[in-house]
C-alpha cells in the first residue's frame, strides 16, 4: 500500500512549495528540506504535515516530528512510509 | 475595483467603519465574499481579487469585506467572538444589498444564512487550529521550549492564545474550535477547480487558471 508515499509526498510538496511540475522529480533521499529552503518555516511545516495526513491518511503526532525527519526528502519520506505501514 | 466602508456593529453596541473591497456597478447579481482566515487570507487574497475582475467583467458585483480584527480592521482580533463575525457578515451583507454569499475556506464558517451560498474548500475550525498549534509547537520547540497541543488548548479555553501571530480571546477559542461549514451552501471543492489549493502555498502565489475556473463555476450557478 505504501508504494505510491513516494510520488504523493513529491505531490505535497510540489502543493507546499509551489514547485514547477517536475521540479520535485529531481528530489532524492539526501535533498535538504527544512532548514534548508527558506520558505519552508514552521507555519509551512504545520500545512505540510496537514497535507500528508490528508493526503496519506494518517495522523502525525506532534511529538514524533523531529529535526531529523524534516531535514531531508529521505527522512520525511521513511517517516511517512512507517506511518502508512502501522495504519 | 473600490475601497468602500461599511458600518459593522461593535459587540457592546454602536458601530465602527471597517474596509471592504468592491466592484459596484449597482448590477444584480451581487455576491457577498467572505474571505479566508488568519495566515490562509494572506495567501488567498490576490486569488480571491483576480476571481473578483473575472467576476465584475461577467456583470457580477462583488464585496469583499474585512472581519473586524482583521486585514485593515482598527478593531482588537483578541475582542473579537465568533458571534461578532457572524454579525459582522450579516451586516455587511445587508449594506451592500447582496443577492448571494460565498465563503473561502474559514470564511464558510460565517457565511450568513438567508442567502444563496457557495462554499470554496470549506474547512473545519478544528482542522485550521490544528495546524496554527502544530505552527506554535514548532516554533517553540526550534526554540527549545516543550509545548503540548492539550496544554495550549486548555490554556487557549481559559486566557486565549496567540497563533501564528493571531491573538485570539479564549471565548472566540471556546467558540471556533467547534463551528463547521453550514450544509446548505453548495461546496465547490478544489478538483472543481483545478490544481492544487493556494491556501496551502508556503509563499503566497497566483494562478489565473484556478482564478477562471472558480469564477466561471460561479457565474454559472449564479446565473442558473
Amino acid at each position: 500500500m505504501s508504494d505510491n508515499t513516494d510520488q504523493l509526498l513529491r505531490n505535497i510538496l510540489t502543493d507546499v512549495l509551489g514547485l514547477k511540475p517536475g521540479q520535485a522529480e529531481g528530489f532524492d533521499a539526501g535533498t535538504g528540506l527544512f532548514g534548508h529552503l527558506p520558505e519552508l518555516d514552521s507555519m509551512a511545516v504545520a500545512g505540510l504535515l496537514t497535507e500528508l495526513e490528508d493526503r496519506l491518511d494518517i495522523v502525525i503526532e506532534d511529538d514524533e516530528i523531529d529535526g531529523e525527519m524534516l531535514e531531508t526528502f529521505g527522512g520525511l519520506l521513511a517517516f511517512a512510509e512507517a506511518k502508512r505501514a502501522e495504519a | 475595483m473600490t475601497p468602500a466602508t461599511w458600518p459593522c456593529p461593535l459587540p457592546a453596541g454602536g458601530e465602527a467603519r471597517e474596509y471592504a473591497l468592491v466592484f459596484d456597478k449597482a448590477r444584480e447579481p451581487r455576491l457577498l465574499i467572505v474571505p479566508a482566515l488568519f495566515e490562509e487570507s494572506n495567501r488567498l487574497r490576490r486569488f480571491t481579487v483576480e476571481v473578483m475582475r473575472r467576476l465584475d467583467a461577467a456583470g457580477i458585483d462583488s464585496f469583499l469585506p474585512d472581519l473586524p480584527g482583521c486585514n485593515e480592521s482598527l478593531q482588537p482580533l483578541e475582542r473579537q467572538d465568533t458571534t461578532d463575525w457572524l454579525d459582522a457578515a450579516a451586516a455587511a451583507a445587508r449594506h451592500f444589498g447582496a443577492t448571494h454569499v460565498l465563503g473561502l475556506r474559514g470564511g464558510c464558517l460565517f457565511t450568513p444564512p438567508g442567502l444563496p451560498a457557495w462554499h470554496y474548500a470549506p474547512v473545519k475550525a478544528a482542522t485550521l487550529l490544528r495546524q496554527m498549534l502544530r505552527a506554535r509547537i514548532l516554533s517553540a520547540r526550534e526554540a527549545g521550549d516543550e509545548e503540548t497541543r492539550e496544554l495550549l488548548a486548555e490554556t487557549a479555553a481559559i486566557s486565549g492564545i496567540e497563533l501564528s501571530g493571531y491573538r485570539l480571546s479564549a471565548s472566540f477559542f471556546r467558540h471556533f474550535e467547534t463551528m463547521v461549514p453550514g450544509a446548505r451552501a453548495t461546496t465547490i471543492g478544489q478538483d472543481a477547480v483545478g490544481g492544487s489549493g493556494l491556501w496551502m502555498r508556503a509563499e503566497p502565489d497566483e494562478n489565473a487558471a484556478q482564478a477562471d475556473a472558480l469564477a466561471a463555476i460561479l457565474t454559472q450557478a449564479i446565473a442558473a
